[in-house]
C-alpha cells in the first residue's frame, strides 16, 4: 500500500519546527509502523537527506523508549499497544497519517520525534523508591503479601513510563505515571513506612517538573498501552490526603 | 596477557566466605573520595552502583538510552532462578550449581557457579525487600514455577515481565542514589573508548548523544555493564541499541576476550517476514509444554496446515526424541527446525519456520484453558502476524538471543586490563556454553549487588591509587582518536546505508557463524568479513553532522565494531574444533546428531588476546578443572 506522510522536523530543541510530506510506497501490511519509518528513512538518507529521529529500542512494547502522535492519538489506533507494536496492516492504501512528537511543556522536543522525559526520572528521585540497603532485606517470606496486594501492585508496576499520559491529557498531567508508583509501592507491606512522605514528594517534584494537574478527564487511561487505570490517581489522591491531615509529619 | 583467576583456595562451598574475609576493606571515611564510573544501567550496572553509593563510593553512571530504566535486561520476561527451595522438592545451593555447570555443557568455573548459586538466596531478599510484585499463592508466600534444565521449581517470576520488574527495582535504587548526590547518572552518553593510565583503566571517553559532545571521565575504577553482542547477527531477540562497542573497545585495549563463539539461539521466536524485518521477537519456551511442533514431510508443501492429514506431518522432535519431545533443550530444538527448513520443508511464506501447533492441547483441554496459560502469549503473536493462534498453527523459527562469551575476568569480576571490571553479559560469565534460562537475571544482579561492590574495595584498597584527573594527556589522546573516527565516518559520503551493511553482516554471520559451524563455512566467513569491512570503510553514508542527535553516526559506530568483532568471533568457533552447548561444528557430532564435546583439548576458556584490526588474534586459555562435578555426556533421548 502508498501512504502519505506528514511528519514533525525540528532541528533542535531551539529551532523551528514544520511538519514535511513524504510518501511510504510499497508498505507491507506485516511491517511494524517502525519498520515502516525505516524504509521511509533508508530512502532519505539514499537521497542525501537526514533521516527522521525517533527514540525506539526493544521493540517489544516493554522498554518505553518509542512513542509519537498518530492522527492525534498517542502510540496509534489500537488499544493497549506502543507504536512499535503497531502493524501496517491497521491502515489501508491511500490513508494519510499526520505523525507528531508528544506535546507537553514539561517534555521539550530534543529533535524530530524525540522529546526529552527526564522529569518522569526526577519524580521518580523524588520519593518512588523504597529505601533498603542491599544485603539488609530479610528472609523474603518472612512477611505474607496477600495475593490480592501482589496483583494491585503489579497491575500499577506494569507502567513503562513512555509518556503517552501526559501527551493525550489536555493539562499535560503525569498524574497516572505518578498514580502508578505510588499505589505499586502502596500496595505492600514494604512500601508502608515511607508511604506519606512518598506521596507528597512525589506529588510536588510533579508539579515543580511543570506537569499540569488532573481534571479526571481520563484521556490518559484510554492511551495508556499497558493500561494503567484512573484508579491509581484515586488512590495517590486518598494517600496525599491522608498525608497532609492525619500524617503531617510525613 | 596473563590470566590469573584468583580462585580462592579451600572447598568450593566456602571459597566465597573465606574470600570475603580475606579481601582488603576500605575505610568508611575514606570510600568518598574514591570515584567508580559504570557504564551500563541493566540489572549488573544499576545494581552495582547503587550499592556501591550506598557503601560511600563516589560513582558516575552512563547509559545510551534517554533513562537508566529502557536498559534491555526490561525485556526479560520468565523469571529468575533461586535455590530458596520454599517447594520443598529438593532444591539446594548445590543442586543450582550443579545443574547450572551442567547445563553449561562443562565450559564454566566451578567456583564462580557456585558462588552464583549461593547469592541467589539474597537476590530473592533483595528484591522483595525493595517491592518487587513477585508473583504469590493465596496464603501470601512467594510462588515458583518450573523452567527448562531443572527438575525442581525454583524460578521466581512478575507474570511474563520479571526482568521488567527487577530492574525498575534496582533503577529506583539507583534513581534514589541520584538524589542523595552519591550517584551522577548520565543518560543518552555513550561510551566510545576506555582510557589506560600506566597500565590501568582510569576512565573512559564518551560521545553526548544530544549534542555530539565528546567528554572524559576520569576515576579509580571502571565497570562495564554493557550487555550482550547478538546483534552481530542484525536480527535478534536484542533491544536495537544492544551492541558490542564498550567491551570490544576495551579488548583493543588489552581486555582479553573469551570464548566469543558461545552464542545461544533462542529456539521459538518469530519468524522474519520480510526485508524490512528490523528485529525478532521472543515467544516463551513455555509454549512447548502444550504445543507440538511440526513440518510438512513433503518439500514444497505449501497447503494450509489444516489440509495437512496426520500422516503428512513430521513431528520431528518426537520422532527423535521421545522421552523429551518439544521440550528438548534449546540448542537441539534450534537446530532440529534449522535442519527441516535446510530441507526444504519450512513453512509459511519465506519458507523459513516451523508449525507450534496448539490443535492438540485445544482438543484435549478446551480452549479457555490454553487461554489462561498463554493467552497474552497469543494476543502478541496475532497483533505481531496478523494469525490467529487458536485457530491456525503457529509460526516459529530460532533467533539470536544471548551471548555466553564476553570480556574474561577473574573471581574479582576484573578482567585482564587491571582496575576495568566487567559485569552481567558482558562478561564470559557462568554460564560455559549454554545459559539456562532464568539464570541471565541472576547472574546479572549477583554481580551487581553482592559481589562487584566488595572486589572494586578490595582492588581499591590493594592499590591505592594515585589521583588522576581528565588534564591527564592519555584522555586528549584518546577524545582525539575518538573525533577522528566521527568525522571519518561522516566524509565517506558513500553510496550504502549503515543499515544495509549491518544487515549483510548480520546475514553472513547467522549463514556460516550462526547454528551450526563448519570450518569451510567459517573460513569463507573469515574472508568475506574483512571484505565487508573494507566496503564499509570506503562505501557508507552517514548523514548528518557531529555536533547533533544523528542516530545514524551512532549506528555507524556499533556497526564498525561488530565489523572488528564478526572476526574474532569466527576465529574463536574455527579454533574450537569440538562442538559444546550452543557451539555446534558439523564435524563433531554423534551418531543421533548431537553435540559431541571434545574434554581432553577444550576443558578450556578462551581467551583472545587483540594484536590488530585483520590480524590473527593470539589465542591464551585458562584451563578448567572440574572438582565438585563430574565431566558427562548430555544425553535427552
Amino acid at each position: 500500500m502508498k501512504l502519505k506522510l506528514h511528519v514533525w522536523r525540528q532541528n533542535g530543541p531551539g529551532n523551528e519546527g514544520r511538519f514535511e510530506d513524504y510518501v511510504a510506497e510499497n508498505v507491507s501490511e506485516h511491517m511494524s509502523f517502525l519498520e515502516m519509518l525505516d524504509v521511509v528513512n533508508e530512502q532519505l538518507i539514499a537521497r542525501g537527506d537526514e533521516p527522521i529521529a525517533f527514540d525506539h529500542d526493544c521493540r517489544e512494547g516493554i522498554c518505553g523508549s518509542c512513542g509519537f502522535m498518530i492522527n492525534g492519538e498517542p502510540h496509534g489506533p489500537l488499544p493497549s499497544t506502543t507504536v512499535c507494536q503497531l502493524h501496517m496492516r491497521n491502515y489501508r492504501d491511500g490513508d494519510e497519517l499526520w505523525i507528531e512528537p508528544w506535546r507537553a511543556t514539561a517534555f521539550p522536543v530534543i529533535r524530530d520525534l524525540i522529546v526529552d522525559r527526564s522529569p518522569l526520572d526526577r519524580i521518580v528521585q523524588a520519593g518512588g523508591y523504597i529505601s533498603v540497603r542491599t544485603g539488609s532485606a530479610p528472609e523474603a517470606n518472612n512477611i505474607a503479601v496477600p495475593k490480592a496486594n501482589a496483583d494491585l501492585a503489579m497491575d500499577a508496576a506494569e507502567c513503562i513510563a513512555c509518556g503517552a499520559c501526559v501527551a493525550a491529557c489536555p493539562n499535560a498531567s503525569a498524574m497516572l505515571f505518578t498514580g502508578a508508583k505510588v499505589t505499586h509501592l502502596g500496595a505492600l507491606p514494604q512500601g508502608q513506612p515511607e508511604r506519606y512522605t512518598r506521596v507528597v514528594e512525589m506529588v510536588t517534584m510533579h508539579d515543580d517538573e511543570g506537569f499540569g494537574h488532573c481534571t479526571n478527564h481520563g484521556a490518559c487511561q484510554t492511551a495508556c498501552p499497558k493500561n494503567i487505570k484512573v484508579d491509581y490517581i484515586g488512590r495517590l489522591n486518598a494517600d496525599l490526603r491522608k498525608a497532609k491531615f492525619r500524617h503531617p509529619a510525613g | 596477557m596473563e590470566l590469573n583467576s584468583r580462585i580462592p583456595a579451600g572447598p568450593v562451598d566456602e571459597k566465597w566466605s573465606r574470600h570475603r574475609f580475606e579481601m582488603k576493606l576500605v575505610n568508611p571515611a575514606n570510600k568518598r573520595k574514591h570515584k567508580v564510573i559504570v557504564v551500563g544501567s541493566g540489572l549488573a550496572g544499576a545494581a552495582a552502583s547503587a550499592t556501591m553509593a550506598e557503601l560511600g563510593y563516589d560513582v558516575d553512571c552512563f547509559c545510551f538510552q534517554d533513562s537508566p530504566r529502557r536498559a534491555h535486561s526490561i525485556a526479560a520476561q520468565g523469571g529468575i532462578n533461586a535455590a530458596k527451595n520454599y517447594q520443598a522438592d529438593g532444591d539446594s545451593v548445590q543442586r543450582l550449581f550443579y545443574d547450572t555447570v551442567k547445563g553449561g555443557d562443562f565450559r564454566a568455573r566451578e567456583a564462580n557457579v557456585h558462588r552464583l548459586a549461593e547469592i541467589s538466596l539474597n537476590i530473592i531478599d533483595q528484591c522483595v525487600a525493595q517491592g518487587v510484585p513477585f508473583a504469590r499463592e493465596y496464603g501470601g508466600n512467594l510462588a515458583n514455577r518450573s523452567f527448562g534444565g531443572a527438575q525442581v521449581s525454583r524460578t521466581f517470576y512478575a507474570r511474563g515481565q520479571t526482568g521488567q520488574q527487577l530492574l525498575l527495582g534496582a533503577y529506583q535504587a539507583l534513581e534514589k542514589e541520584v538524589r542523595s548526590g552519591k550517584v551522577r547518572m548520565h543518560t543518552r552518553h555513550e561510551m566510545l573508548d576506555l582510557v589506560l593510565i600506566d597500565g590501568r583503566a582510569r576512565g573512559i571517553v564518551t560521545r553526548d548523544l544530544m549534542n555530539g559532545a565528546i567528554e572524559s571521565w576520569a576515576a579509580d575504577a571502571v565497570v562495564l555493564a554493557t550487555g550482550g553482542y547478538s546483534n552481530v547477527f542484525f536480527l535478534s531477540t536484542n533491544a536495537k541499541g544492544c551492541n558490542v562497542t564498550a567491551i570490544w573497545r576495551a579488548h583493543r585495549r588489552g581486555a582479553g576476550f573469551a570464548n566469543p563463539c558461545f552464542t545461544q539461539i533462542h529456539p521459538t521466536c518469530i519468524p522474519p517476514s520480510g526485508d524490512y524485518q528490523s528485529k525478532l521477537t521472543l515467544m516463551s519456551e513455555s509454549l512447548r509444554n502444550d504445543g507440538r511442533i511440526w513440518v510438512p514431510v513433503k518439500q514444497g508443501d505449501t497447503r494450509p496446515p489444516k489440509d495437512i492429514p496426520e500422516a503428512e506431518r513430521d513431528y520431528y522432535l518426537e520422532r527423535h526424541y521421545p522421552s523429551f519431545g518439544n521440550l528438548a533443550p534449546r540448542d537441539i530444538a534450534s537446530r532440529r527446525a534449522k535442519e527441516a527448513v535446510d530441507e526444504g520443508r519450512g513453512v509459511g511464506p519465506s519458507g523459513v519456520g516451523v508449525y507450534l501447533d496448539f490443535r492438540d492441547s485445544i482438543g484435549r483441554l478446551g480452549r479457555d484453558v490454553i487461554a489462561e496459560r498463554y493467552g497474552n502469549l497469543f494476543d502478541m503473536y496475532a497483533n505481531i502476524t496478523g494469525e490467529n493462534p487458536y485457530e491456525v498453527p503457529m509460526r516459529i523459527y530460532p533467533a539470536p538471543h544471548y551471548t555466553m562469551g564476553g570480556l574474561w575476568v577473574d573471581y574479582n569480576l576484573m578482567s585482564t586490563v587491571p582496575g576495568l571490571h566487567v559485569a552481567g553479559e558482558a562478561n564470559f560469565s557462568d554460564h560455559g556454553a549454554n545459559r539456562l534460562g532464568a539464570s541471565a537475571l541472576m547472574q546479572g544482579l549477583a554481580d551487581g549487588y553482592f559481589i562487584l561492590p566488595l572486589t572494586i574495595g578490595d582492588y581499591i584498597a590493594r592499590m591505592k591509587p594515585d589521583d588522576v584527573d581528565t588534564s591527564h594527556p592519555a584522555f586528549a589522546d584518546v577524545e582525539r582518536e575518538v573525533r577522528e573516527q566521527a568525522e571519518r565516518l561522516l566524509s565517506i559520503n558513500g553510496s550504502r546505508t549503515v543499515n544495509d551493511f549491518h544487515r549483510e553482516l548480520g546475514a553472513l554471520m547467522w549463514e556460516y557463524c550462526g547454528m551450526a559451524r563448519s570450518e569451510e563455512g567459517l573460513r569463507t566467513a573469515l574472508r568475506k568479513i574483512p571484505e565487508l569491512r573494507e566496503q564499509f570503510w570506503r562505501d557508507v553514508r552517514v548523514p548528518g553532522g557531529a555536533a547533533t542527535l544523528n542516530q545514524s553516526l551512532e549506528h555507524a559506530g556499533r556497526v564498525a565494531d561488530f565489523l572488528e568483532f564478526a572476526e574474532l568471533m569466527c576465529y574463536d568457533a574455527l579454533d574450537r574444533d569440538e562442538s559444546c552447548g550452543g557451539h555446534f561444528r558439523v564435524e563433531h557430532e554423534t551418531a543421533e546428531g548431537e553435540a559431541r564435546r571434545d574434554d581432553e583439548r577444550f576443558a578450556h576458556a578462551s581467551v583472545w588476546e587483540f594484536t590488530g584490526v585483520g590480524n590473527t588474534p593470539k589465542k591464551h586459555r585458562e584451563e578448567l578443572t572440574f572438582e565438585s562435578v563430574q565431566l558427562a555426556q548430555r544425553s535427552y533421548k
